[in-house]
C-alpha cells in the first residue's frame, strides 16, 4: 500500500470538490473492494475523501412512488428495508446471494455499483493486465477465464462485473444520482454507468473526476414476481458464475438482466420481448454477440438454462 | 519402550478416562482468544519489527539483478535480505525446492528478498519497490502433455506386481479400463505461515506453525548454516496444517536471516497468495485403473497406474498405495511416474497418496459393480480381503471393511437408492445416492514424553508433539490421566516445544496413535518410580485410581510419592516389526447423498455418513470433529477445490480464498459418523489406530458416485464443477 492523505469530508458539496482538487484522489466508503486493492497496489490513491459521515444513508419515497436509495445505505439495511423486500424483492435477494453478512455490514450502495472485477490476473501484479496497466496485454485471454465475460468483451480485456445487486438494479431501471465537483447533479440510467471495454479496459463508468454518487432511485414499484438465481461452484460467499434477475408478470413478459456474463449488468430490452416464448426467445437475442473463450463457453447454456428454470418458477 | 508384540491388557483398558467424550482442554484458551498463535507471541519488553516478502514473478529462470535502493530509502525500512545477496544456502533435508538464497528461481512467488522495516505497512510498501531483472526460462507447466517423459522416481516402489496381471485381464469375463484426473490441490488451512525470529548471540529462537518441531529445527539450523543445539522451536497452536507445515517453509527462515540483519526480533508472515504458489501442494494426478472380474463380482486382475509431477529432485503422489491392499484378487500391478514440471513444490497433504488414489480408485468400482450388475456395497464386500494379496502370509492386523460398509448401508438407507440413475427427482433436484470405502494406512512413528507429578499432585507432560487443532492436548491428558489415575483436570500438557522430547509430530495420522503411546510409555516409568518411591517392588501391584495409589486396603494420596523435587520420568515408544508382520490399515465407509439442479448442473450434499473401523477412538468428540472435517475437505476436492495452472505462464491462478473454494458452512448440510467398537492390539498399547486422514479418503469419490446415480452422467475429471455436466443435462423449458 502507498502512503496517502485522509479527510472526512462533511457536506457532498466539498467531498466533491475536494475529489476533484486533488490528483489521485478516492472516495472511500465501505472500503470493502478499495483496501484490498490499496494494499495489493491495485489501487494507488494519494488521498482518500471518506464519505461515510454526508447523511446519504436513508431510504426514502420518492414524489412518484419509487424510492430513493442514500448511496451510503450499507447492503445489509437495503436488503433488510420493509418496503425493499415488498415492492422491489428482487433487490433484497440480489443483495442477499452476495459476499457474507459481514461484508454486506459495511458494503455501501454506491461501493457496490463501482466494485471492480474479480479477474484474477488483475489481482495479481505481476500479471500483464489491459485494465490495471493498460498496454501491457491480458493474460487471461489465452489463460484461466472460466469465470469471465462472454458478451461485451473486447481483445483487451474479457473481464466481468461481479456485482449482484446491480444486475438486479439494472432490471428494475434504476436511476444513479450524481453531484459533480461544480456542484451540478446529474441523474444517470443505471444502463449508462458502466462502460464496456472497448480498448480502454481501465475505464468501467462514465463518472467523471470528482463526481459523487449521492443516491440510487428506484421507479415505482412494477410488480410482478422478482426472482434472482445465482448459479455458482458453492452454496454462498461465491462469485456468481451466470446470475439472472428477472420480474416475470402475469402475462409471460417482463423483464431480464444477467450478471456474472459481461463488463455490466447485461439486459436488452429488445431481447427480452421474446421472455413470453421462453427462455431460448431471450438468450438467442441477449447472447447473440457472444465471444466465449473455451474454458467459459459453458455460460452461454447456462444462462439459459437457469432462465428457463427462473422462468418455470415464475409460472409455478 | 519398544512395542514388538501385540498388546494386552493395560490401564488403558480401563476406560475411565481415555475413550471419553472430553472436551477440549484448550477449548477456553481457544474460544476466549488466549491461545497464543506464532504471529502473534508478544513480549511486551520486546520491539519487534515486520518483514515482507518479496516473491518472483517469474516461474523459471534466474534473477539477472535487484535493485533494493528504492526500498532500502523506505520509511521506516531497518533491512533488505535478497536472495542473491545472501549467496547460496544449504537446502534442508525435507524441502525440495529451496526456500531462498541464490540467484535460481525453480518457481512462481519463490522468495528473493525479505524487506524488514519499524512496521507491517512500511514493510510491505517498501517491498514493492524492491525491482528485479530476471533472466526469464521456458518452464513445463502441464502434466498432460508432458505425461509420456515421465520416468520411474528413484525412491519408494515405483512398481508392484503379484500374479500375472496382463493374462489375467486379457481372460477376465468382464473388463474395465479408464482414466481419471485430479488436480492440483491447497493446504488452505486459516493460519498462514507465519514465525517470529529473535538471536540471542548465535542462539536462535523461532515461535512459529509448524507440524513436525524436530524437522523444523533441524532443516531450519541446516539452511541457515548453525548447529541444531542453537536453534529452539516454539509451536504451541497451531491453526491448521494438513500437511503444509511439515516442512520448514520460508517464512522461518526470511525471519531468522532477516532478524540477523536488522539485530531485532522479527516477524514475518506469508501473504494469502504465497500459500499456493510458494508453498506446498497436493499434486495433479492422471490414473488409469484396469480391472478384469468373474462374473459373479469376483476380481481377478486389477492394475492401477498413476503420474504425476514436481520439480527435479522432488517425489511422486503416490495414489496407487491402496490399490496394493484394499481389494483380492491374485494378479495385480501398479506403477508410479513421476514427470518433471516448473510449478511450485508437490508434497504431502492430507492422506498423500490415499486422497487422490481413492478419488479415482473408488469411481473405478463403481463403474465396475455396475458394469456387473452388482450393488456396489455388494460389490465391495465380495471382494474383501483379511490378507495382503500381494503377500497372503501377511494378514491384516485388524480389518472390518465389511462391517464398515454393512453398518453404514444400513444407517444410510442405502436400501432406497434407485438402481436405475436419474430416476429421482424432488423439485428441480436430481437426487442420486453414492458409496465409497475409506482406506488410509497407520503409520508407526517413534515418540517420546516426559511426564512430571508434583506435591501437589499435578501431572505435567512435556512432548514436542503438536496440536494442529486435532486435540493432540486433550488426547494425551487423557492418556497421562488414565496411567496415573487422575482426573484429567489434574494434567497440564505442554506441547510445541523444541526444549522438550521429540516426538511422532502431527502427520499421516499417525501422531494421535504414536504420540499417545510416547506418553504411555513415559508414563509406565513414572509408575514405576512411583511404587519405588512408596517403597513397592512393582506398579503392578498398585492400582492408580481416583488421585491415589492403592494396595489392598492402603491408601495413598499419588503426590505423596512426590517430594520437594518433582518426580520425573521420560520415554520414548519405538516400534518393532508388528507394522511388517501385520499390515496395518484403517478401513471405512463413506455414503453420501447429493442433489443435482437439472436446470444448472450445480450439486449440493444433501447429507452424509462416515463409518470408521480405526481401533481404539481416543476421544469420539475430538475423532469425530476429524472426521467431519476431513468429509468436508473431501466434498472440497469432488466439487470445487482446483488450483489452476497457468500453462503459459506458470503458476497457480487462484491463489486466494476467493478464487480456491473450499467448502462453507452452507454446503455442508448434515454429517454423520459412527465409529465401530474395535481395538487393534498390533497398533501400540493405546490399540488405536490414525483417523484423521481416513476420513477424507474416498469421500470425493462417494459425491462423485453419487452425481453419477442422481444424473446418469460419469464425471472422471475433478473437481466436478456444472460445466462437466451441463452438457448433458436433460432439456429444460
Ligand atoms: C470476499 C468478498 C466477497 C464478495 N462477494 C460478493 C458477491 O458475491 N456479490 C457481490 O455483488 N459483491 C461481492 N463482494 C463485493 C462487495 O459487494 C463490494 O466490495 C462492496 O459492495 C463495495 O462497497 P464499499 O462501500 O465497501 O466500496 P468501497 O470499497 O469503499 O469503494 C469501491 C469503489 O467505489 C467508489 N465509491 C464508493 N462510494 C462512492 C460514491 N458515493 N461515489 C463515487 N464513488 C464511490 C470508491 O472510490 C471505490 O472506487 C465481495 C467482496 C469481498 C471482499
Ligand atoms: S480480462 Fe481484463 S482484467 Fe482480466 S487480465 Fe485481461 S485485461 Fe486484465
Amino acid at each position: 500500500m502507498r502512503a496517502f492523505s485522509y479527510e472526512r469530508a462533511s457536506t457532498i458539496e466539498a467531498a466533491a470538490k475536494a475529489a476533484a482538487g486533488t490528483d489521485g484522489a478516492k472516495f472511500i466508503a465501505g472500503g470493502t473492494n478499495l483496501l484490498d486493492l490499496m494494499k495489493l497496489e491495485i489501487e494507488t490513491p494519494t488521498h482518500l475523501i471518506d464519505v461515510n459521515r454526508l447523511g446519504l444513508d436513508r431510504i426514502e419515497p420518492t414524489p412518484d412512488g419509487g424510492l430513493r436509495i442514500g448511496a451510503l445505505v450499507r447492503n445489509t439495511d437495503l436488503a433488510a428495508d420493509g418496503r425493499i423486500r415488498r415492492d422491489y424483492a428482487l433487490l433484497a435477494r440480489a443483495l442477499l446471494a452476495g459476499a457474507s453478512g459481514q461484508l454486506r455490514n459495511r458494503a455501501t450502495t454506491a461501493g457496490n455499483l463501482l466494485q471492480r472485477t474479480r479477474c484474477p490476473y488483475f489481482y495479481d501484479t505481476n500479471q500483464p493486465c489491459n485494465k490495471r496497466q493498460p498496454g501491457s496485454g491480458c493474460a487471461a485471454l489465452g489463460g484461466f477465464s472460466r469465470q469471465l465475460a462472454v458478451v461485451g468483451v473486447s481483445d483487451a480485456c474479457i473481464a466481468n462485473h461481479p456485482s449482484d445487486m446491480a444486475v438486479a438494479m439494472r432490471a428494475l431501471d434504476a436511476i444513479v444520482e450524481t453531484v459533480r465537483s461544480d456542484g451540478t447533479t446529474r441523474s444517470i440510467p443505471i444502463a449508462d454507468l458502466h462502460r464496456l471495454p472497448g480498448d480502454t479496459p481501465h475505464i468501467e463508468h462514465v463518472l467523471e473526476r470528482g463526481e459523487l454518487i449521492t443516491a440510487v432511485v428506484l421507479p415505482k414499484p412494477v410488480g410482478g414476481k422478482h426472482i434472482y438465481r445465482k448459479v455458482r461452484d458453492r452454496a454462498s460467499y461465491a462469485f456468481a458464475l451466470v446470475s439472472i434477475a428477472a420480474v416475470v408478470m402475469q402475462d409471460g413478459t417482463g423483464r431480464v438482466a444477467a450478471g456474472g456474463i459481461a463488463p455490466k449488468p447485461w439486459r436488452d430490452e429488445a431481447a427480452e420481448r421474446g421472455l413470453p416464448n421462453g427462455a431460448k426467445a431471450v438468450t438467442a437475442k441477449l447472447l447473440a454477440n457472444a465471444h466465449p473463450t473455451e474454458q467459459n463457453a459453458f455460460k452461454l447454456a447456462l444462462v439459459e438454462r437457469t432462465l428457463s428454470a427462473v422462468l418455470a418458477e415464475a409460472r409455478g | 519402550m519398544r512395542f514388538d508384540t501385540p498388546a494386552t491388557t493395560n490401564p488403558i483398558d480401563q476406560g475411565k478416562v481415555v475413550g471419553q467424550r472430553i472436551h477440549r482442554i484448550d477449548g477456553p484458551l481457544k474460544t476466549t482468544g488466549r491461545a497464543v498463535y506464532a504471529y502473534e507471541w508478544h513480549d511486551p519488553n520486546t520491539h519487534y519489527v515486520y518483514g515482507y516478502v518479496v516473491g518472483s514473478a517469474i516461474a523459471k529462470g534466474r534473477i539477472g539483478s535487484m535493485d533494493v535502493s528504492a526500498a532500502k530509502r523506505a520509511p521506516g525500512v531497518l533491512a533488505v535480505v535478497t536472495s542473491d545477496g545472501i549467496g547460496d544456502l544449504k537446502k534442508g533435508k525435507y524441502n525440495t525446492a529451496k526456500l531462498f538464497g541464490g540467484t535460481e528461481i525453480q518457481h512462481y512467488h519463490q522468495a528473493i528478498a525479505v524487506v524488514v522495516a519499524e512496521t507491517f505497512e512500511e514493510a510491505r510498501a517498501a517491498a514493492a519497490l524492491v525491482k528485479v531483472d530476471y533472466a526469464e526460462e521456458k518452464g513445463v507447466f502441464d502434466l498432460e502433455a508432458t505425461k509420456d517423459t515421465a520416468v520411474k522416481p528413484k525412491d519408494g516402489e515405483p512398481d508392484s506386481a503379484a500374479g500375472d496381471f496382463d493374462a489375467a485381464f486379457e481372460t477376465a469375463a468382464v473388463k474395465f479400463d479408464q482414466t481419471y484426473t485430479t488436480p492440483d490441490q491447497s493446504h488452505a488451512m486459516m493460519e498462514p505461515h507465519a514465525s517470529i525470529a529473535a538471536w540471542n548471540g548465535d542462539e536462535l529462537t523461532v515461535w512459529t506453525s509448524s507440524q513436525m518441531i524436530d524437522w523444523w529445527r533441524s532443516d531450519l539450523a541446516t539452511t541457515v548454516g548453525i548447529d541444531k543445539e542453537k536453534v529452539q522451536i516454539m509451536s504451541p497452536f497451531i491453526g491448521g496444517g494438513f500437511g503444509c507445515k511439515l516442512f520448514l517453509r520460508a517464512d522461518a527462515v526470511l525471519a531468522a536471516l532477516a532478524a540477523r540483519e536488522a539485530r531485532r526480533p522479527v516477524k514475518v508472515a506469508l501473504p494469502r497468495p504465497f500459500l499456493m504458489n510458494n508453498t506446498t501442494h497436493r499434486p495433479a494426478t492422471i490414473q488409469r485403473i484396469r480391472i478384469g472380474a468373474e462374473r459373479d463380482g469376483r476380481i481377478t486382475a486389477i492394475a492401477h497406474e498413476s503420474w504425476s509431477g514436481d520439480l527435479p529432485g522432488g517425489g511422486p503422489e503416490v495414489a496407487v498405495q491402496q490399490t496394493r491392499l484394499l481389494y483380492a484378487g491374485a494378479n495385480r500391478m501398479t506403477a508410479t511416474r513421476l514427470a518433471t514440471l516448473d510449478l511450485p513444490e508437490g508434497n504431502a497433504m492430507r492422506a498423500p497418496g490415499e486422497a487422490p488414489g481413492m478419488m479415482a480408485l473408488e469411481i473405478a468400482i463403481d463403474e465396475m459393480a455396475e458394469r456387473l450388475g452388482l450393488d456396489p456395497v455388494d460389490f465391495r464386500i465380495i471382494n474383501d480381503t483379511q490378507v495382503d494379496p500381494e503377500n497372503p502370509e501377511r494378514p491384516f492386523s485388524h480389518r472390518d471393511l465389511v462391517g464398515c460398509l454393512r453398518t453404514g448401508a444400513e444407517r444410510f438407507g442405502w436400501q432406497d437408492r434407485t438402481k436405475q440413475t436419474a430416476t429421482r427427482r424432488e423439485g428441480s433436484w436430481l437426487v442420486g445416492m453414492g458409496v465409497a470405502s475409506a482406506f488410509r494406512n497407520n503409520l508407526l512413528v517413534p515418540s517420546g514424553a516426559r511426564v512430571r507429578l508434583d506435591r501437589e499432585g499435578i501431572v505435567t507432560v512435556e512432548t514436542d508433539m503438536t496440536d494442529i487443532g486435532t486435540g493432540s492436548y486433550t488426547i494425551i491428558a487423557q492418556t497421562a490421566a488414565e496411567m496415573l489415575g487422575v482426573p484429567v483436570d489434574k494434567v497440564a500438557v505442554s506441547l510445541g516445544d523444541s526444549r522438550f522430547p521429540v516426538s511422532s509430530g502431527s502427520g499421516g495420522q499417525f501422531g494421535g496413535n504414536c504420540s499417545t503411546a510416547g506418553v504411555y510409555a513415559a508414563c509406565v516409568k513414572l509408575r514405576e518410580a512411583v511404587a519405588q518411591k512408596l517403597g513397592f517392588n512393582s506398579p503392578d501391584e498398585l492400582t492408580f485410581a481416583g488421585g491415589e495409589v492403592r494396595v489392598g486396603d492402603r491408601r495413598m494420596p499419588l503426590a505423596q510419592a512426590a517430594g520437594d523435587e518433582p518426580l520425573v520420568a521420560e520415554d520414548r515408544i519405538e516400534f518393532g516389526k508388528l507394522g511388517e508382520t501385520h499390515q496395518q490399515s484403517t478401513f471405512g465407509a463413506h455414503f453420501v447423498e447429493v442433489g443435482v439442479d437439472v436446470a444448472t448442473g450445480e450439486t449440493r450434499i444433501r447429507r452424509m455418513l462416515a463409518v470408521c473401523g480405526a481401533g481404539r477412538i481416543l476421544n469420539p468428540i475430538t475423532a469425530r470433529s476429524q472426521v467431519i472435517g476431513a468429509m468436508t475437505m473431501g466434498v472440497g476436492g469432488a466439487l470445487s477445490e482446483e488450483l489452476v495452472v497457468d500453462k503459459e505462464r506458470g503458476f497457480f491462478v487462484n491463489h486466494d480464498l476467493a478464487g480456491y473454494e473450499v467448502p462453507v458452512h452452507a454446503d455442508i448440510p448434515h454429517q454423520e459418523v459412527i465409529f465401530l467398537d474395535e481395538t487393534d492390539p498390533m497398533s501400540s498399547p493405546m490399540k488405536a489406530k490414525g483417523i484423521a486422514e481416513l476420513g477424507l479418503c474416498g469421500v470425493a469419490a462417494a459425491v462423485a458416485n453419487a452425481i453419477y446415480n442422481a444424473t446418469g452422467i460419469r464425471v472422471r475429471e475433478y473437481p466436478i464443477t456444472l460445466d462437466k455436466l451441463i452438457n448433458e443435462l436433460p432439456e429444460v423449458s
